[in-house]
């Protein structure tokens, strides 16, 4: 008898042991899971930062260029870049045939020539002289250079031919091939070449887009919230406002994006792929999203101020202007923020809207074409080519910098503005 | 033009204020008594002053284009043009008068261009002329309206009262535009398709739709068995269930572990750490789910001897589990600490031990709760749309086996969407058909969610 209820005791302190570990293991899970998701992410975007360049040297023959003596400014601009600059790819391997001219020239990004100008447009006594010149790698050179690429595959599956690599080997022997910070990663616009694509046009998309958001989204959502909390009657229509509110909460983003198709573009024929109609799109996704936390955050504020006010003789407007809507800022600042957050990284409504258009110039306004920072993600991503792989990983290394930035912001204005009553 | 008016009406409304407000000292001067703070008077004068010019303004650039357009299309009423040749005239009349136009130019054309010009000039220059007397004459009213015993705190407080109260109304707005935005080309749709067919048919070929020469007159018989959406249906229900089977296990037992077993100091850094799932962008999540767990699911599936689709059903359902994770987690958690502290130590009282109180008096105590914060993961799921376009297959199979693909309603959506689209093509209105029951669904769950939650909490209150 005795024993048999030790054993049942045994039992349940077994069970109770098991119980805890399902909970450790759970979180335990959970935390594995962002641990792998953020090493994975970082060990493939990290090398995006790195961009090869090839070093060759070109000789600025003016006969070439088809230039006269003493060429002025204009002419330099004018002139003919592209015969030197594939004569100084070809140069690299004396005895190739036609076929083996036409991969050297491969080897280097698309807007080879334009690198050469920059250069000559920077110094113009280069002109009949041979200097070493800076040359952007193909992407797949890029890749074979920083280690990603399989180079054991039969030929005819990769894009790299054995020629190429060839020549690659005796430039990196020479020394002739070097690594070095990707600027361009962030100040060129988007590019069907993986060597040349940068996100400068679709961080600006973004921003705008944001922008655009917050402008619309901050005031009305403010406005509802004191409405809602400070002055609405409890009545039928309040509550419907309310369970609207909710409800907008928690609608699927792609359904704001066909509202922005059906409503913004179909009926009031705003232009398609700009910034201007995502940012409205977004801001009617942000507006329950601020006005929840601006709401919480007004009846944190204790009746005892407001009482106070409205003793010294404030009307009710004033004191709710000049008492309570103050103090319930540093809350409705940090809602704003995350909402605002959670607005830069969506991405379905905005393809809807259009924003997916390939821009291959930086926009200077919400009414030009832009994409943005998410949906540079997904273009990328359906991309076919290996060198984009990193150029996505990179990107979401950008999106998550600037998306952990706007949260500890919020938390920094939660924690050292916010009032602690009682 | 329209910005420099603008610009001016609100610097006249700013200017006006300072006037107002030095109406009401003058008058505080003469020792008479004001029944307002001066600067209510400012706001008084400088609400008058930009608020009728602005709606005069605002009115304006809405229907000066349409009238415009009347006017001049006038001309062609008689020449028997369709309504789309007519628009196509306008648009040449339009872009002729920008100097934009290059090709073939009739007189009559050209003369309309010409009247557009003007027509466009004198529009101009009467808004001008309007909307700066409205400012005067509306101005100078409310000017002179003010005394020492005049109410202008009143009209003022009032007229904030009324913008809050518009401002509030912006989420009935926005959940109008949302019905509206569906409704007309949802019922658009079910002429062309019997709504039969579309909930009841099991063929989903939206691109045979697309091949259609638009010329052709709309032919129903041709789009039989072309937008029978169960398999869409099947398939986001299906990789929900898959994403519910990672979620819920993993969700539940965090969140309970968090509220009951953690110590605060592992629940102050394991709770955040959680909630970052919670604010990674989707689209970083389908980028993962394409990348890292598709090809790693086919390796293993491979090396069992299993054929795994790349883009399996099962990819996209385990990282969307993920991350709706930290959803069920956190309100779970926040449901269970809300069970009363008396019903835990009734259980221990009578010797039950920690995980027995758990599984036995707090869980079914907290069980509405839990059911809520599900159902709105649920939602979350069925809406979710990167991690299903990017990883999961955008080819319509009905199919249970997860190791093939499937599509979903949002995916769907994405694809039919992507890229241009023609409005009154059955294709472009089978989007906007899909978006009205997604919908629709996700509504019913969140309100039943919402609801569900409400009451729990109103019980131990």
């Amino acid at each position: 008898m005795n024993k048999n209820k030790e054993q049942l005791l045994n039992k349940r302190y077994k069970a109770e042991k098991r119980f805890r570990l399902y909970g450790q293991s759970a979180i335990f899970m959970a935390l594995l899971f962002l641990i792998i998701f953020i090493f994975k992410i970082f060990s493939t975007g990290y090398s995006a930062f790195q961009k090869t360049w090839l070093i060759v040297p070109v000789t600025f023959d003016a006969e070439l260029m088809m230039l006269e003596q003493n060429p002025s400014k204009e002419d330099l601009k004018d002139a003919d870049y592209y015969d030197i600059a594939l004569k100084s790819m070809a140069d690299l391997d004396p005895n190739a045939n036609e076929n083996q001219e036409n991969e050297l020239k491969r080897m280097v990004s698309y807007f080879f020539e334009r690198e050469i100008k920059r250069e000559l447009l920077n110094d113009p006594s280069l002109i009949g002289k041979t200097k070493d010149v800076y040359l952007t790698a193909s992407d797949d050179l890029d890749q074979v250079f920083k280690g990603n690429y399989p180079r054991d595959l039969p030929e005819d599956q990769r894009r790299v031919t054995d020629y190429q690599l060839k020549i690659f080997d005796q430039l990196v022997e020479l020394g002739k091939v070097e690594s070095k910070f990707n600027l361009s990663f962030f100040t060129y616009p988007d590019s069907r070449e993986a060597e040349l694509a940068g996100i400068a046009s679709s961080f600006m998309g973004s921003i705008f887009s944001i922008l655009v958001c917050l402008m619309i989204a901050f005031p009305v959502a403010v406005l509802a919230a004191i409405y809602l909390e400070e002055f609405a009657p409890k009545n039928r229509f309040t509550d419907f406002i309310e369970v609207n509110i909710n409800n907008l909460a928690a609608v699927p983003s792609i359904v704001f994006g066909l509202l922005g198709l059906g409503i913004l573009l179909a009926v009031f024929q705003l232009p398609r792929s700009t910034p201007l109609v995502g940012g409205i799109t977004l801001s009617l996704m942000t507006l329950p999203t601020i006005i929840i936390a601006c709401r919480a955050s007004l009846k944190a504020v204790p009746p005892s101020i407001r009482e106070a006010a409205l003793a010294m003789g404030a009307s009710k407007m004033q004191t709710t202007m000049h008492h309570t809507v103050p103090l319930s800022m540093p809350g409705t600042l940090s809602g704003t923020i995350i909402g605002l957050a959670q607005a830069l990284g969506e991405t379905a409504p905005l393809i809807l809207i259009g924003m997916v258009a390939f821009v291959n110039t930086i926009p200077g306004s919400p009414l030009d074409p832009a994409a943005s920072l998410p949906v540079q993600i997904y273009i990328w991503a359906e991309s076919a080519e290996r060198g984009f792989v990193e150029k996505v990983s990179a990107c979401i290394m950008v999106l998550l910098g600037f998306l952990i930035i706007m949260n500890l912001f919020a938390q920094i204005i939660r924690h050292k503005f916010e009032k602690k009553w009682s | 033009m329209n910005l420099i008016l603008f610009t001016f009406i609100v610097l006249l409304g700013f200017t006006s204020y300072y006037f107002g407000r030095k109406k009401a000292y003058t008058i505080q001067y003469t020792k008479k008594r004001l029944t307002a703070l001066p600067q209510f008077y400012g706001y008084y004068l400088a609400i008058w002053c930009a608020i009728p010019a602005f709606i005069i303004f605002s009115l304006w650039a809405i229907f000066e284009p349409t009238i415009v357009k009347l006017l001049i299309l006038s001309d062609y009423s008689n020449q028997g043009y369709l309504d789309n040749e007519l628009n196509l005239i306008y648009e040449k009349i339009k872009s002729l008068s920008r100097g934009q136009f290059t090709g073939e130019i009739t007189p009559f054309i050209e003369a309309s261009a010409k009247k557009y010009i003007n027509l466009r000039s004198i529009a101009q220059s009467s808004k001008v002329v309007i909307v700066l007397s409205a400012i005067i004459a509306s101005g100078a009213y409310a000017y002179k309206r003010i005394s020492s015993n005049s109410r202008t705190r009143e009209p003022v407080e009032k007229f904030l009262k009324a913008v809050l109260f518009t401002a509030s109304l912006a989420a009935i707005l926005t959940t109008v535009g949302i019905i509206f935005s569906l409704i007309f080309q949802t019922i658009d749709f079910f002429k062309v398709i019997p709504l039969f067919d579309f909930v009841f048919g099991t063929h989903w070929y939206p691109a045979k739709a697309f091949v259609r020469d638009s010329s052709e007159a709309l032919d129903p018989s041709m789009y039989s068995d072309t937008f029978g959406a169960v398999p869409i249906f099947a398939g986001t229900f299906f990789i929900a269930f898959i994403a519910m089977c990672v979620a819920i296990p993993i969700g539940l037992m965090s969140g309970i572990y968090l509220a009951e077993y953690a110590s605060i100091k592992v629940r102050q850094y394991a709770k955040p750490l959680i909630e970052i799932l919670a604010g990674i962008p989707t689209v970083v999540y389908g980028f993962f789910a394409a990348l890292t767990v598709g090809p790693f699911l086919k390796e293993i599936g491979n090396s069992m001897g299993l054929d795994v689709s790349a883009e399996s059903a099962l990819a996209a359902g385990g990282v969307m589990g993920i991350m709706i994770i930290p959803f069920i987690s956190s309100l779970s958690d926040d449901v269970i600490t809300s069970v009363p502290q008396s019903l835990r130590d009734g259980s221990y009282a009578m010797g039950a031990t920690k995980s027995e109180t758990i599984k036995k008096v707090i869980f079914p105590a907290a069980l509405p709760g839990i059911v809520g914060s599900i159902l709105l993961g649920v939602s979350r799921a069925i809406g979710e749309t990167m991690i299903v376009v990017m990883a999961s297959g955008l080819a319509a199979n009905l199919t249970l086996n997860p190791l093939e693909s499937t599509s979903t309603i949002t995916a769907q959506i994405v694809v039919i969407l992507i890229g241009d689209q023609a409005f009154g093509d059955p294709k472009t209105q089978a989007a906007f058909a899909l978006g009205m029951s997604l919908f629709l669904v996700t509504l019913c769950l969140n309100i039943v969610a919402l609801r569900v939650v409400k009451k729990y909490r109103e019980k131990y209150e």
